[in-house]
């Protein structure tokens, strides 16, 4: 799905947010622009402290501020910029517009209060329902995420759910009140594998249901294949290539986006061939390279990589990468996605 | 439950028992006696007392003639305050200190959770710095020094209220006041900082998440979460605060039991040690066991089950 002004659901623009602290300032998120239509689902992938969480937790002004602070950009979410939204304001779109799920189920959820009681809150808040109303529909929630006994589920508290159950239990809170978009931020992480599947199929069947625009943020490109339209490649804090699933899954043109392809683990691999891992780390956030911010951990780096920031190249309609490799004058790379799959 | 507290009663039984055992037989390895302070008394006059109070029977006779005692809640005469049972001296002493504790653990709690809660909201403002700076002033200066100094203005200078003495509910105020500061200070502190940490975890997040007001988040789910810590440590507190501080009573002349505990040890007074002793473990460990109740109600992840 491209781009469509009429479709448009939230448009991030240039967001650049950064964290105050006593070392300094980290530029956490440093210009980040990408749009997700209605009843789309985005995934934003990319390794840990690359700014992911920040950029999605920003379009909620649910960033601790201070010490962080929206520098600059617009985040345009049904043509109203919400960088611009009171704290009030916000209050009415938070919950009832758009809905967040973390990624710990273990401590997202209040232990001295009833999960009933939880999913109530914002059914209370934003619907005006009634305590008994809302009831009611906290004990159908619970049973839309599959729950069982969802009449006798309502009355316990946290500790009596299992960790799958109590991710359930947060999805139904974020979708009680039929948000236009739902931001998980890696929903799945802190699951087991065979929960995460669980998880997964969830999040995709209520996607259809309750027609839900989805913006899933993780590391783990497997989860991304199943359920995401597009895909947001990011690193320290800038998006390096964007595309449509198979854009980016067999035509990747990022060494970074290759990377992370190449470190998924896969069972059509031949014998002992090792997962790949990207070396190093990440570059400081305090004080980020002025040019390409992978050309420390990439192994086609050239010597213009370190000095200047790519500028875009887009590929199709959707496709775009920000990388050297695509001006004229750079040395012709074999795209190691495709050779791998021929 | 019911399953629960019969088991904790004999536990709090069994815990009493030593703790009387061993203070019985520390208490008869001090070197010195009751009677001859120091000074010489006659031979005869010492057996004849010593006979009086039973000291001359062994040890381990004593000690079964104690415990005996002590189960008919009787825990004898006093050996140094003349015609007087050591549990006349705590029924008269005890409803004193027990006032003044209850309201000093009382405004200590209202007015340490107030500033704690509005230090944390104000986190890093003025009114935070201010509360901070007057509880590190409250925990770290000694309470004869506030007491001494509300004594002075508030009492002579001033003229407010009386400087010393116990009759009536204008002289208990002072000496709440000086006991309570420091409770306040350190709930403040606890409270402030509790607060900080669950404001910042997880489940605050989703709260706001939901679109809850600030006012709503702190009220329903940080304060609860926040207060956790503070019920724990408030049977001990209690416990010790209502069984009168030796200093305070001691400055404003209160004939409460906070002396006794003191002035038994110094005059070799046996059975008053034994009594203060035994009388405060048995507090101690009762407001423990009623704590750990209470939590039940609040944090439903230890609740007693069947």
């Amino acid at each position: 799905m491209s781009r469509d002004e009429n479709k448009l659901l939230i448009d991030v623009k240039d967001l650049r947010v950064s964290f105050d602290t006593y070392a300094g300032e980290v530029q956490a998120v440093r210009g980040v622009s990408f749009y997700v239509n209605k009843g789309e689902a985005l995934a934003i992938v990319g390794e840990s402290g690359c700014g992911k969480s920040v950029t999605a937790q920003s379009t909620m002004q649910l960033i601790p501020m201070p010490p962080g602070r929206i520098k600059e950009g617009s985040v345009m979410f049904n043509g109203k910029d919400l960088t611009k939204f009171t704290d009030k304001q916000m209050e009415s779109v938070r919950g009832s517009e758009i809905s967040m799920i973390f990624q710990d189920p273990m401590t997202s959820l209040n232990p001295t209060m009833k999960v009933g009681k939880q999913i109530m809150e914002g059914l209370i808040k934003h619907q005006k329902m009634s305590k008994q109303d809302a009831k009611q529909k906290a004990i159908e929630m619970l049973d839309v995420v599959g729950i069982p006994n969802p009449e006798k589920r309502v009355e316990q508290y946290p500790h009596e759910f299992s960790g799958g159950m109590r991710q359930r239990a947060m999805i139904a809170i974020a979708l009680a009140c039929n948000p236009k978009l739902l931001i998980a931020d890696e929903p799945t992480t802190a699951l087991d594998v065979t929960i995460q599947a669980q998880i997964l199929d969830l999040m995709k069947d209520l996607q259809k249901d309750f027609d839900t625009a989805i913006i899933l943020i993780t590391h783990d490109l497997g989860v991304v294949a199943d359920m995401a339209q597009r895909i947001v490649v990011m690193y320290a804090g800038v998006v390096i290539e964007s595309g449509t699933l198979d854009e980016i899954f067999y035509d990747g043109q990022h060494p970074y986006t290759w990377g992370l392809l190449k470190s998924v683990p896969r069972l059509d691999t031949q014998g002992k061939q090792k997962l790949y891992p990207i070396e190093g780390t990440p570059p400081d956030l305090f004080s980020p390279p002025k040019g390409c911010p992978f050309a420390a951990r990439c192994e086609y780096a050239m010597p213009i990589c370190r000095e200047e920031m790519p500028e875009k190249t887009h590929l199709s309609k959707d496709h775009f990468v920000k990388c050297w490799l695509q001006h004229e004058m750079a040395p012709d790379v074999e795209n190691p996605i495709k050779k791998g799959r021929e | 439950m019911a399953r629960y507290i019969v088991k904790r009663i004999i536990y709090m039984i069994i815990s009493l028992w030593i703790i009387a055992t061993v203070t019985f037989f520390l208490m008869h390895q001090l070197p010195g006696d009751p009677f001859s302070d120091g000074k010489k008394v006659q031979p005869e006059i010492l057996k004849n007392l010593e006979a009086k109070y039973g000291l001359d029977k062994p040890l381990i006779v004593q000690y079964g003639t104690f415990l005996k005692n002590v189960a008919k809640g009787d825990f004898g005469l006093s050996l140094k305050y003349r015609n007087r049972t050591v549990n006349d001296m705590i029924y008269d002493g005890f409803p004193k200190s027990l006032t003044l504790g209850v309201a000093a653990v009382g405004i200590g709690l209202v007015f340490g959770l107030a500033f704690g809660i509005i230090a944390a909201l104000n986190n890093k403002g003025f009114f935070d710095y201010f509360v901070i700076i007057m509880a590190v002033i409250g925990v770290s200066v000694p309470n004869f020094v506030f007491a001494s100094i509300f004594q002075y203005f508030l009492g002579r200078q001033w003229a407010l209220f009386p400087v010393a003495g116990w009759k009536g509910p204008k002289y208990m105020i002072l000496p709440i006041i000086a006991l309570g500061v420091r409770l306040i200070a350190q709930q403040a502190r606890m409270m402030k900082t509790n607060m900080i940490e669950v404001m910042g975890s997880d489940y605050v997040k989703t709260a706001k998440a939901k679109g809850l007001s600030k006012t709503a988040v702190v009220r329903k789910h940080v304060i609860r979460n926040s207060i956790l810590p503070i019920v724990t440590m408030l049977g001990p507190l209690i416990a010790g605060i209502v069984t009168g501080s030796f200093v305070i009573e001691k400055i404003f002349a209160i004939p409460g039991m906070g002396k006794f505990f003191v002035d038994a040890v110094n005059q070799y007074d046996y059975t008053l040690i034994l009594g203060t002793t035994l009388f405060y473990a048995a507090l101690l460990i009762f407001m423990v066991f009623l704590v750990d109740i209470l939590y039940g109600f609040i944090d439903p992840r230890i609740r007693i089950d069947e």
